[in-house]
């Protein structure tokens, strides 16, 4: 029972990242009474992020200062359903986010518009190579909405973020120096791209005399001072190496705070609520209306939020978790296939390779910027021909210097011992000289890959943890030894002294120690079909129309980019829905 | 090569000659980054020249296989400074007292199932109770299979050996794991070697200097556009410049 009971409001979101503050700026314009729940602390630039202490690599680096803090919640984790799961106690392959911004703190600014067969990723695969083409178990879906549809929200995004790139699509007509696969687009990138380091001008010119389509990587790290459409103003960014795992002292990098939140906090008709752990939605007697939120206070209170709309804008596993504990939506059953709520758990397969340099070319890896460097699309998608390859999927790849960090980005050549005096003298005499050229891999969705509740493991306050249970697939370890043999040719071609591979190989385990990409997806995807979807185009829940849920836990399966810009875009897309269609009338869009 | 035992003995400076595994898969070059820098690598300030520190977390015991172990995981050599000149050690006791010695932040709640490794360190011990089981049973397995001796006590060569059985999983203990001892233990002892000087190791940024990376610099908008140009400047540390 609920100790206090708060005055209703229109609408409540849980969780204040990127989609909360996206989601809270596109309601209270629309004149609703909005109020943001956030279980972590408040952070901004100054202090949380001020220079010079972000620049501590053990304290936000290692130790994760900026991250969730795994001692109160964190997830179980196996690799079949027949495993028992044990707790993810450290982190390690995914960096949980915390407090406001979340992970939007700190990221890297990583900034991609999916492809537009991305979005309709089983109609394209049919059509060019057959039903027959998609393996067994793998759940292969569009996501119900297209590039087109999108394209207005991904455009918004960018200029929100002042996001620095080239294009390599304007409304059809491909631009020299851009990504010619991308998706149409219908303006310029808001800036200029960013400098390219030594490593990545390397990377550029050997993979185009390869024949490949390199490009600079669109970087939500602002190149030149910038003021976006709500006033907030970006500085330059610096290059100072200090990028993913930390905040943004420059005020370059695009978070919640350098865009948004100067805004929204002045609105009277917001409300931000710190240190406010919700539980769970709370729900009307036959299931089919949320009527609030149940969450606990700083001080140990439970409270009880009424709202009329209820927005899971938390992170793609906390979405999940939620909706579990809430028991909104059918709880997906590995065995039968059937339920959508843990349904479509994915990740991703990178892949990379570290090359090392002589003492004539420094590649001076502290000199970085999180999306610093080139990408190419040319292995990405369905951007090249399947169909003797017999995999679903692709990579980016790319050659991105994002800091060199000593304790977590020293890289030395394979052989080298881990410790004593040849491994100091490794260090010392390759360090200058490192770079790597990497490669981001889609993971599809398959029926046992998933996530539900665990029978055994409880969170600080009682509630059970999320269980993930995900292995790595054949299809997708043909997918990263296709991409291998690429990373190998154009590292090759760049001339160092010394290669060493790093890709995954059929038969190896998810393996949760090293960090591998903080882009899970799935859970509650989006979709047209409610057998397979558990909320519909516009993110809305299917049976449950006062319920929206945003986040990468709508993707049907990965792709090969960072999730972000799709993510920011995919709310702005479901805001315009209930401005537009739902407030009017409320109830079902879908 | 010869080393001098020196349990318990606060601030002083072991010096050691290291063997080099012929298997080193390297090709040197023996060029050191930054060239302005080099000199000062070369002659990096002794840790004497701070103040002794005295372990909070640690006795004496332990101190002495703490010094002793982190000195040949990063040796001293012509190479530039190890662990000790570097102060990993007191990196490693003020970690101890810290959130990663308590586990602070780690999921903690049982139960505590035996796994494969892949899902990371499953055991209900925090790290400094690792420590601390880990150096009596590395301390005691020395002494009944080397002759008597406490690991500190040890030549070099034989200390190598031991932690080459810790690390390949040569050597178990019944009370402690092994292997997770020694992955903490090298893990703090990197990040002690490499961490900025606030948290009590790499003094003076000697680390930084070796391996010509600028610490807390954090600004490289003039530099981003030179391409092979070695940066001319020395590393600085949150608390400023270092000697």
């Amino acid at each position: 029972m609920a100790t206090i009971k708060k005055p209703s409001v229109d609408a409540v979101l849980v969780g204040f990242g990127w989609t909360g503050a996206i989601m809270g700026m596109e309601l209270t314009a629309a004149g609703l009474k909005v109020l943001a729940l956030e279980r972590g602390e408040n952070r901004d630039t100054v202090p949380d992020f001020a220079y010079p202490r972000i620049t501590d690599e053990l304290s936000y680096g290692i130790r994760g200062k900026l991250f969730q803090n795994l001692s109160k919640e964190t997830v179980t984790i196996r690799h079949t359903p027949a495993d028992v799961a044990v707790p993810y106690r450290q982190h390690g392959s995914f960096l949980l986010g915390d407090g406001v911004g979340g992970a939007g703190v700190h990221w890297n600014g990583h900034h991609w518009r999916a492809l537009p067969a991305d979005l309709q990723l089983r109609s394209t695969y049919e059509a060019r190579y057959g039903k027959k083409f998609i393996p067994e178990g793998m759940y292969l879906q569009d996501f119900g909405v297209t590039y087109d549809e999108l394209e207005p929200h991904f455009d918004m995004f960018e200029k929100i973020c002042g996001t620095s790139g080239k294009a390599g699509n304007l409304k059809g007509q491909i631009q020299a120096g851009g990504n010619p696969f991308e998706g149409w687009r219908a303006n310029e990138y808001p800036l200029p791209p960013l400098a390219s380091p030594n490593s990545a001008v390397l990377f550029e010119k050997a993979a185009r005399e390869l024949g490949y389509h390199p490009f600079p990587q669109a970087a939500a790290n602002a190149s030149r001072a910038y003021t976006n459409p709500h006033g907030a103003q970006l500085g330059p960014c610096n290059f100072c190496g200090f990028c993913e795992r930390y905040g943004c002292y420059m005020y370059a990098k695009a978070s919640p705070q350098t865009t948004l939140l100067p805004t929204l906090m002045k609105r009277s008709n917001f409300e931000l609520r710190t240190r406010s752990h919700v539980q769970r939605v709370n729900m009307s007697p036959d299931g089919k209306r949320a009527t609030g939120v149940t969450y606990i206070d700083a001080q140990g209170n439970e409270v009880e939020q009424p709202a009329d709309l209820v927005v899971l804008c938390a992170y793609q596993m906390h979405n999940v978790r939620l909706l579990l504990l809430s028991n909104i939506g059918k709880k997906y059953d590995p065995a039968t296939g059937e339920g959508v709520v843990g349904r479509s758990y994915a990740y991703q397969l990178n892949g990379g390779a570290t090359l090392h340099f002589d003492k004539d070319q420094p590649m001076n890896p502290f000199v970085g910027a999180g999306a610093s460097g080139h990408a190419m699309d040319d292995f990405d998608g369905d951007n090249f021909d399947h169909g003797p390859l017999g995999f679903v999927g692709g990579a980016t790849i790319n050659c991105i210097n994002t800091g060199g960090r000593p304790i977590q980005q020293l890289a030395l050549p394979a052989g080298t011992p881990t410790w004593g005096a040849a491994w100091k003298k490794a260090a010392k005499e390759n360090y200058v000289y490192q770079t790597s050229v990497g490669s981001q891999g889609s993971v599809m969705a398959y029926r046992d890959n998933y996530l539900d509740l665990d029978p055994t493991y409880k969170d600080a306050f009682g509630q059970p943890l999320l269980r993930m249970t995900f292995d790595w697939k054949d299809n997708d370890m043909a997918m990263t030894a296709f991409i291998g043999s690429k990373v190998e040719q154009i590292a090759k071609a760049m001339g160092p002294k010394h290669i060493s591979m790093g890709f995954k190989k059929k038969g190896d385990h998810y393996d949760v120690r090293p960090y591998q990409s903080t882009h899970n997806t799935g859970g509650a995807v989006m979709g047209t079909d409610p057998k397979t979807s558990a909320i519909n185009r516009y993110l809305q829940v299917w049976d449950v129309p006062n319920v929206f849920v945003m986040g990468a836990s709508a993707f049907p399966q990965n792709f090969g980019y960072n999730p972000t810009a799709v993510v920011g875009a995919l709310a702005y897309w479901s805001a315009k829905a209930i401005r537009e269609t739902y407030l009017k009338n409320p109830g079902a869009l879908a | 090569m010869t080393d001098v035992p020196s349990p318990g003995r606060r601030g002083f400076l072991r010096r050691s000659i290291a063997i080099v595994p012929a298997a080193g898969a390297l090709t040197a070059t023996g060029f050191v980054a930054g060239q302005q820098v080099a000199a000062q690598a070369a002659s990096a300030p002794a840790a004497a020249a701070s103040p002794p520190y005295t372990p909070v977390y640690f006795h004496a015991e332990e101190w002495a296989f703490i010094q002793a172990a982190v000195a040949r995981l990063i040796p001293s050599d012509d190479t530039g400074p190890g662990a000790i000149e570097a102060g990993v050690p007191e990196f490693i006791d003020r970690q101890m007292e810290g959130a990663f010695g308590q586990a602070a932040t780690w999921y903690m709640q049982g139960p505590f199932v035996p796994s494969s490794p892949l899902f990371g360190y499953q055991g209900k011990m925090l790290p400094r109770e690792v420590y601390r089981a880990g150096i009596a049973a590395t301390d005691a397995w020395c002494k009944q299979q080397k002759g008597g001796k406490r690991f500190a006590e040890l030549d070099t060569g034989t200390q190598d050996e031991v932690l080459k059985g810790l690390d390949g999983g040569t050597i178990q203990f019944a009370e402690v794991g092994a292997k997770d001892f020694f992955t903490f233990l090298l893990q703090n002892t990197k990040e002690g070697y490499f961490s900025d000087p606030i948290h009590g190791g790499n003094k003076n940024a000697v680390a930084w200097k070796m391996i010509g990376f600028p610490g807390a610099r954090a600004d490289f908008l003039d530099w981003v556009d030179k391409p092979g140009v070695h940066y001319p400047l020395p590393p600085v540390s949150i608390n400023g410049p270092q000697g």
